[in-house]
C-alpha cells in the first residue's frame, strides 16, 4: 500500500507515543478528581476580585517583566541576527534558548537573589537566542533587490537600513508583538518560583484552595491577553518600554560577591571542588547521569512523544471550532474563546492547576501540554481554512472536514507541529519541578539540596536534548519540504 | 522609524541595568514556607513588628516560595535572619561561617512528627509505622524539610530497611505540612508525615476532619526549628547587635505572637545541638 511521506511520518510518531504510553506513567490519584475540578470551576465562575491585595500589583509587574525582558531580549537578539551567519553564534543561540526561562531564573536566583535583574534576564537571555534566529530569517527572505538598486559607494548601514529594514519591517514589528504575548506568559509563571509576578499570587490561592481567587487572577490574565491590540499600539509603545523598568518592583540588592561566588565555587563539580582526583569525578558523574540524568531523560522522552501526538489530535479536533465552514457565529465565537483560553494560560499553569485536582502522574502533564500547544496549532490552521474557497456544491459536515479541509490543511498544520516539538520538550523538561519525573525534578531536587554543580549538569543536559530535538525537527521538516512561519 | 524604535528599546534596556537602590540598613528576616503562605505572612509581619520595636531599626519579613530560597537568601547575605527548620538551618549555617543558631522554640527541643493515614486505608494507631502502609502512596511534605522529609524519610529506611519509593507504591512532595494534611484528607495521598505542631493547631482550629484522615504513628523526639542568624551582623548594625537579636526574641511574650508559630516561649539553642540533624541528612545522603 502506498502512503504518502507525511502519512508514514504521522503513522509513526503515532506508534511511538502509543508505545510510549505502556510505559509512562498514566494515572489520576485523587481520590475525589471530579469534584476537585468542580470546585476550581465554582471558582472560577464566582471570581472574587478584591480579597487579594496584591493583584493588581501582580499584574503590574507581570506586564513591567514582560515589557523590559521582551524589549532587552528584541535588542540582543536583533544585534545577533546581523552575525547570525557565523556558527558559534548560531550555536550560542540555539544554547541559551534551548534553557527554559524558568531554569534561568533558578540560576539567576542563586546569586541575583530576589533582584528585578533575575527576572528580566530569565526572559531576555532566552528570548535573544529566539529573536536573533528569526530576525535573521526574516532578513534572509527579504527582497536582494533593493539593495542592488543602491548607487554604488553606499555604505553598509544606510544599505541595510534603506534596502533590508524597510522590506522586513511588518514581519519584524508582528513577530516582536507576538513574542509579547509570550513574555507576559513567561512573566506570569516566573511568579511560582518566587518573584512578584502573577505566578506567585496564583500558587498561593492555589495551593490553599482558594479558588475564587485565583479564578479572579486567571480571569484577569486572560482579559489582559486577549486585550493586547488594545492596549499595545506602536506609539504607545516606547512609552511602555521606557517606563516599564520603574515598576519591576524594588527586591533585595544584589551582593556581588555572590556572583563570583556562584562561578567560581558552587557549579564546580563537589570531587574537583574538594581537591579529589579524577576518579572520585568518574564517580559523582557516573553516580548523577544513572539516577538522575538517564531516568529524567527516559521520563521526558516519553511525555513530550505523548504529549506532542496529543496536541496534534486535539488541533486537529478545535480548529473547525473556528473555521468559517463549519457551524454559525454564535459556536465559532465561543470556539473562539476556548482556544483564546487554551493557549493564554502557559502550560506550567494548566499543569500545576491539573496536578492539583488529579494528583501527580504524567496525565495532567501531558493534557496541560495538549491543551495549550493544540489550542495555538488549533487556532493558526483555523484561521488558514477561513482562506480556503470550497466550490459551492462542496461536501458538508464531516465529508467536508475529513476530505476538503484536512487534506488541504495537513502540511502545514505539521509544520506546525514539528516547529513545536522541540518547545514541547523543553515545557515537558520544566513540568518536572511540579512534581513529574521529568529532568526539571532532577534540577529541581539539586537547586534544594543546594547543589549547583549537579543541577548545572543536569540544566546542560536539558539545553542539549532540546538542541537534538531542535535540529531532529528541522531535520524532518526538510525532509517533507514543510514551511512555517514561526509561533510562540 | 525602524531606527528610533531600535534606540528607545536599546536605551530602555541600558535603564534596566542601572542597579536598583536598596535600602541599606533595613534589617530583613524570612523564614522557610513550612504553611500556607497567608498563615506565614501574617505571623512574620507580627514579628517584624515586634523586632522593629525592639531593635530600633526598620525590620523587614520578605515570603519565599521554597526552602532552597530561604537558605540562598540567607546565604547571600540577603536576608540577616531566618526561621529555619532543622535541616534547612544546618544546611544553611553551614554555608556561612560564623552563623548561629540563636533560640529555638520551646516545643523544638523534642519535636517530633505524626505519619497519618486516609480512612481507607484502615490503618489505626500503633506503636511502631505498621506494615500495612507497604504498597500504599505516600507523601512527604517539601523536599528540603526536617520534619516533612528528613525524619520520616530516615525513619522509613530505618524500619523497612528500603528506600520510600520501594516502600510505597508512590511518593509525593506536597510542599509543606498544610497541604500535606489536605491531600491525605482527601485521599490523594493515602499516607503521609506531617509535622505535629502544624496537626495539633489545625485541630485545635477545627479544621480537621478526623474520620477522614487518622494519625496512625508518632516519631521519637529530634529538635528542629530554630532561628538562625549570620555571623557578620555586628560588623553592619553595630557591635552587639547579635545579642539584642537574640534578647528580642527569647523576650517573645505576646500570647498571639506565640499562639501563632505555635510555640509556648523561645529558649537559647546553638549549633551543636543540631548536630543529629546533619548525622541523619549525612546518612540519607542530602548533605555531602
Amino acid at each position: 500500500m502506498y502512503l504518502s511521506p507525511t502519512a508514514r511520518i504521522s503513522l509513526l510518531f503515532l506508534a511511538i507515543a502509543v508505545s510510549a504510553l505502556f510505559f509512562a506513567d498514566i494515572a489520576i490519584t485523587t481520590a475525589n478528581p471530579w469534584r476537585d475540578l468542580g470546585q476550581f470551576f465554582l471558582g472560577v465562575a464566582t471570581p472574587d476580585f478584591f480579597s487579594t491585595e496584591g493583584l493588581a500589583t501582580a499584574l503590574l509587574r507581570t506586564v513591567a517583566f514582560a515589557f523590559v525582558g521582551v524589549a532587552l531580549g528584541a535588542a540582543c537578539g536583533f544585534l545577533l541576527s546581523l552575525v547570525y551567519r557565523f556558527y558559534p553564534v548560531r550555536m550560542f543561540c540555539a544554547f541559551i534558548r534551548a534553557i527554559h526561562e524558568l531554569f534561568w531564573a533558578l540560576i539567576f536566583l542563586q546569586f541575583f537573589g530576589f533582584h528585578p535583574l533575575t527576572g528580566v534576564l530569565a526572559i531576555a537571555i532566552p528570548y535573544s537566542g529566539i529573536f536573533a534566529k528569526v530576525y535573521s530569517e526574516i532578513l534572509e527572505e527579504s527582497d536582494p533587490g533593493p539593495g542592488r538598486l543602491l548607487p554604488p559607494g553606499t555604505g553598509v548601514v544606510s544599505a541595510f537600513l534603506y534596502a533590508r529594514i524597510p522590506d522586513c519591517w511588518v514581519q519584524m514589528r508582528t513577530y516582536t508583538a507576538y513574542r509579547l504575548e509570550c513574555g507576559l506568559r513567561s512573566s506570569a509563571i516566573l511568579g511560582f518560583v518566587g518573584l512578584p509576578t502573577l505566578g506567585f499570587y496564583l500558587e498561593t490561592s492555589f495551593s490553599q484552595g482558594l479558588y475564587s481567587e485565583a479564578g479572579a487572577m486567571l480571569i484577569m490574565f486572560y482579559v489582559l491577553i486577549a486585550t493586547i491590540p488594545l492596549w499595545v499600539k506602536p506609539k504607545l509603545l516606547p512609552i511602555y518600554v521606557l517606563s516599564a523598568p520603574f515598576f519591576l518592583g524594588e527586591g533585595m540588592p544584589i551582593v556581588w560577591g555572590n556572583v563570583e561566588r556562584f562561578f567560581t565555587e558552587d557549579i564546580i563539580p563537589a570531587p574537583i571542588r574538594n581537591g579529589e582526583g579524577l576518579a572520585d569525578l568518574g564517580a559523582w558523574f557516573n553516580d548523577l547521569m544513572l539516577n538522575e540524568a538517564l531516568p529524567g531523560i527516559w521520563n521526558t522522552v516519553l511525555l513530550t512523544q505523548i504529549a506532542l501526538v496529543a496536541t496534534g489530535i486535539l488541533a486537529l479536533l478545535a480548529f473547525p471550532l473556528i473555521s468559517n465552514h463549519f457551524g454559525g457565529p454564535v459556536r465559532r465565537t465561543s470556539g473562539h474563546v476556548f482556544l483564546v483560553i487554551a493557549r493564554s494560560t502557559p502550560e506550567y499553569i494548566l499543569a500545576y492547576i491539573l496536578l492539583q485536582l488529579w494528583g501527580p502522574s504524567m496525565l495532567p502533564a501531558a493534557v496541560a501540554l495538549a491543551l495549550h500547544n493544540g489550542g495555538i496549532i488549533g487556532h493558526l490552521i483555523g484561521r488558514q481554512t477561513n482562506t480556503v474557497l470550497l466550490r459551492p456544491d462542496a461536501p458538508t459536515g464531516f465529508n467536508r472536514y475529513s476530505w476538503e479541509l484536512v487534506p488541504r490543511v495537513y502540511r502545514s498544520f505539521l509544520a506546525f507541529l514539528f516547529y513545536r516539538w522541540e518547545i514541547i520538550m523543553r515545557e515537558t523538561a520544566i513540568l518536572g519541578i511540579l512534581g513529574i519525573y521529568t529532568l526539571g525534578l532532577y534540577v529541581d531536587s539539586a537547586i534544594q539540596q543546594i547543589r549547583f554543580d549537579r543541577a548545572m549538569v543536569l540544566i546542560l543536559i536539558t539545553a542539549l536534548l532540546n538542541i537534538g530535538i531542535d535540529i531532529l525537527g528541522r531535520y524532518i521538516r526538510r525532509k517533507l519540504a514543510l514551511q512555517t512561519m514561526p509561533t510562540c | 522609524m525602524a531606527m528610533s524604535f531600535i534606540r528607545k528599546l536599546m536605551l530602555s534596556s541600558l535603564i534596566v541595568l542601572i542597579p536598583f537602590a536598596a535600602s541599606a540598613q533595613t534589617f530583613v528576616f524570612t523564614a522557610i514556607p513550612d504553611e500556607d503562605e497567608s498563615k506565614l505572612v501574617e505571623r512574620f509581619r507580627g514579628i517584624a513588628d515586634y523586632l522593629q520595636e525592639e531593635l530600633d531599626v526598620e525590620v523587614k519579613y520578605i515570603p519565599v516560595k521554597s526552602y532552597a530560597a530561604a537558605i540562598s537568601a540567607f546565604r547571600n547575605n540577603q536576608v540577616q535572619l531566618a526561621w529555619f527548620g532543622g535541616l534547612s538551618g544546618v544546611q544553611a549555617r553551614a554555608l556561612v561561617p560564623g552563623s548561629e543558631a540563636l533560640a529555638q522554640g520551646v516545643e523544638d527541643e523534642a519535636f517530633y512528627n505524626y505519619f497519618i493515614a486516609h480512612k481507607s486505608t484502615g490503618l489505626e494507631m500503633s506503636d511502631t509505622l505498621p506494615e500495612g502502609v507497604r504498597g500504599k502512596t505516600f507523601t512527604f511534605g517539601s523536599k528540603g524539610s526536617t520534619s516533612g522529609r528528613l525524619i520520616p524519610e530516615y525513619h522509613i529506611r530505618n524500619i523497612f530497611n528500603e528506600a520510600p519509593e520501594d516502600v510505597f507504591s508512590r511518593v509525593g512532595f506536597s510542599g509543606n505540612h498544610t497541604r500535606t494534611l489536605r491531600l491525605v484528607e482527601a485521599g490523594t495521598y493515602e499516607v503521609g508525615a506531617i509535622n505535629y505542631a502544624v496537626w495539633e493547631k489545625e485541630l485545635e482550629n477545627g479544621n480537621i476532619n478526623t474520620d477522614d484522615v487518622k494519625v496512625i504513628w508518632k516519631t521519637p523526639a529530634y529538635p528542629n526549628y530554630q532561628w538562625s542568624i549570620r555571623g557578620d551582623i555586628d560588623e553592619r548594625y553595630g557591635d552587639g547587635f547579635m545579642d539584642k537579636v537574640r534578647e528580642a526574641l527569647l523576650a517573645m511574650d505576646d500570647p498571639e505572637l506565640l499562639e501563632s508559630f505555635p510555640r509556648s516561649g523561645f529558649i537559647p539553642t546553638s549549633n551543636e545541638n543540631y548536630e543529629p540533624i546533619r548525622s541523619v541528612a549525612e546518612q540519607i545522603g542530602i548533605l555531602d
